[in-house]
């Protein structure tokens, strides 16, 4: 007996590392029935806190070391080489800081806050596939799942601004609450035209419509086509929004609100908030390469002996440093250009994006000589003209002219 | 066009993102325990004694005035005077401290010492390295510690040095020369005072006072 759950765990492990299918059905048929459920859940569970974790880790380090270099700095280098165990130091620190909690808080709700958010951003990998053969669970409809579990996470950030009894922590929960549920909607709208083509809310099903290559090397990834690569900028620019990254940070803009829903939090707590953060920017992350650069997919034809689960892995990458890179760039935002930029030119963009995927997908029984071409052209013109006339429209009109003087001289 | 300044702002973070990997000198960071950059000349931090010569009690500069001490804005000068003097540069006896303690938790590095002193003993240093344990003890510095050559005021302060020791120099010159000046004089005064009682003096008349010699300063 124990002989086969060790052959099923060799076998398993066997199979995730070589990308076969169904590798936990390799070990499960040696357990006793009454251990296969919970055997199941925990194998699928320790291994996406285990490697996000790491991932988080690493991501700190390297917004630290990106940063730094953006900005002509070295950036932590003391820690171990090249401040590699710098990760490691900062979560000693955050353990052992004493957990400070004010005496007029909401005890209960400022515990909970932290814990309520942690959660849902977890709960949100469960549906994401991360190779041909690792979703954790194959929901048909994944897509509204993710974004129904992501939107409860606004509810903890509000409780943990409600309950620190502070002004900053209030004004700060304040603004993360106007901002979120901005920004859902064109988030939402942009993921709406990939199931509108893909006709499935399941993310698997997603990823494999996205199988194979135009002219034997361009990719059929979503990205690539007019609709899609709209829809990646709007759900890349509202992702950053959702995650609360700069230039889209003003829940905690320091400069007004020491740190919004952070401020009265300390030690672990605080830890717990950050984790939660990145955990779920790296969600968001990995449902955009889901939807918009083909999940695990190759992105060249010879490269299918690569295990699908690292292109996965380099494109979350990818995204995550192209989100430090925006960081690195991009001033904060006022709270009125914030909300400005979601509902008057993210949202009538979006919907756009959503005509003109309509469009792609009905001509897509086009067979004359240069439809593609076509297809294209039409494309580009609805897109790209609604873009250049909203952003004419909501530029501000300031003429620049030599100031006069009617009476000093 | 919208987004047009994003696209600008982004290739500028690239370019310096690769360009620090690339060109050494767009790193403007000093590493610093391992590495270090000299002092700029006008550097100043706190203030430090100067002694001439070797020996900082025998050619210290100071000749305990309080002036620095009553001037100093938060007080961090104490000086006790000494009962023996010492010869100063020019070799005039002059009063020395017995104790002058500043206390560098409290300095502002003002300068103002530095500004009033009349006998170029006090000047400002540039070391900041004063990291201690003992932040009472450890911070209040003593005659001994603050006594520093003026070899080392040379080396921190080259231009300023320079125009103070030749001031010095020119100052002790003209002592110098004011008291080989006033040694030839009393010696002319002693020559023709002899001169004058080995010749044989006139008939010396009630009414008529004798010449007497000028009088030796």
């Amino acid at each position: 007996m124990i002989a086969d759950v060790l052959n099923g765990i060799l076998l398993m492990l066997w199979r995730v590392v070589s990308d076969q299918p169904a590798p936990l059905a390799a070990l499960l048929p040696a357990l006793p029935e009454a251990l296969r459920p919970v055997v199941s859940a925990v194998l699928c569970v320790s291994p996406i806190i285990g490697v996000f974790a790491t991932l988080f880790a690493l991501t700190t380090l390297m917004e630290r070391k990106g940063l730094g270099r953006i900005q002509n700095r070295l950036g932590p280098n003391r820690v171990g080489p090249f401040g590699i165990l710098q990760p490691a130091a900062d979560g000693l620190k955050m353990l052992t800081k004493e957990d400070i909690i004010p005496r007029s808080a909401d005890k209960l709700v400022h515990f909970l806050a932290p814990v309520a958010l942690a959660v849902p951003t977890l709960l949100a990998y469960a549906v994401l596939p991360y190779g041909r053969n690792l979703v954790p669970l194959d929901l048909d409809a994944g897509l509204l799942f993710f974004f129904a579990v992501g939107a409860s996470t606004e509810l903890a950030i509000f409780m943990a601004g409600w309950s620190s009894h502070n002004k900053y922590s209030l004004l700060g929960a304040m603004r993360a609450i106007a901002q979120m549920i901005s920004y859902e909607i064109p988030l939402i709208l942009s993921a709406v035209t990939v199931v509108m083509i893909a006709g499935s809310l399941s993310p698997a099903h997603i990823v494999a419509r996205q199988d194979g290559f135009i002219w034997g090397w361009v990719p059929h990834w979503y990205v690539l086509t007019p609709w899609g690569f709209v829809g990646f900028l709007i759900f890349t620019t509202a992702s950053l929004a959702e995650s609360n990254r700069s230039p889209f940070d003003l829940p905690e803009a320091e400069s007004e609100l020491i740190a919004g829903h952070l401020t009265e939090y300390s030690g672990f707590k605080y830890a717990l908030f950050f984790l939660a953060e990145y955990l779920g920017m790296f969600a968001i992350s990995g449902l955009g390469v889901t939807l918009f650069l083909g999940g695990w997919q190759a992105p060249l034809p010879g490269l299918d002996w690569v295990p699908s689960y690292l292109w996965f892995f380099s494109k979350l990458i990818l995204m995550v440093f192209i989100f430090i890179w925006i960081r690195g760039t991009v001033p904060r935002l006022r709270v009125d250009q914030l909300l400005n930029l979601a509902w008057k030119f993210l949202l009538p963009l979006a919907l756009i994006n959503l005509f003109t995927a309509a469009i792609w997908h009905f001509t897509a029984v086009w067979q004359f000589p240069g439809a593609l071409l076509l297809r294209w052209l039409l494309s580009a013109v609805m897109i790209g003209g609604a873009y250049v006339v909203l952003g004419r429209a909501l530029s501000p009109r300031k003429k620049v002219s030599l100031r006069t003087y009617r009476y000093a001289t | 066009m919208l987004g047009e300044g994003i696209i600008k702002g982004m290739a500028e973070t690239a370019r310096n993102f690769f360009g620090s990997y690339h060109d050494a000198d767009r790193m403007t960071t000093v590493q610093f325990p391992e590495d270090r950059i000299p002092a700029k000349e006008n550097a100043r931090n706190f203030p430090f004694l100067v002694f001439d010569g070797e020996d900082p009690a025998k050619g210290l500069r100071c000749v305990a005035c309080q002036i620095c001490e009553k001037e100093c804005p938060p007080k961090c000068i104490y000086i006790v005077k000494d009962t023996v003097k010492k010869p100063d540069y020019i070799g005039k006896l002059q009063f020395q401290p017995r104790v002058f303690d500043i206390d560098v938790s409290v300095c502002m590095s003002c300068q103002i010492c530095v500004e009033v002193c009349p006998f170029e003993a006090i000047k400002m240093d540039t070391d900041y390295e004063f990291g201690t344990a003992d932040r009472f003890g450890g911070l209040l510095l003593n005659k001994q510690r603050l006594a520093k050559p003026n070899t080392y005021y040379r080396k921190i302060h080259a231009t300023e040095a320079a125009e103070v020791d030749e001031r010095l120099a020119a100052e002790k010159a003209k002592a110098e020369a004011k008291a080989k000046a006033d040694a030839e004089a009393k010696a002319r005064a002693a020559a023709t005072a002899a001169a004058a009682k080995a010749t044989p003096t006139p008939v010396v008349s009630p009414t008529a006072p004798a010449i007497a010699p000028a009088p030796a300063k």
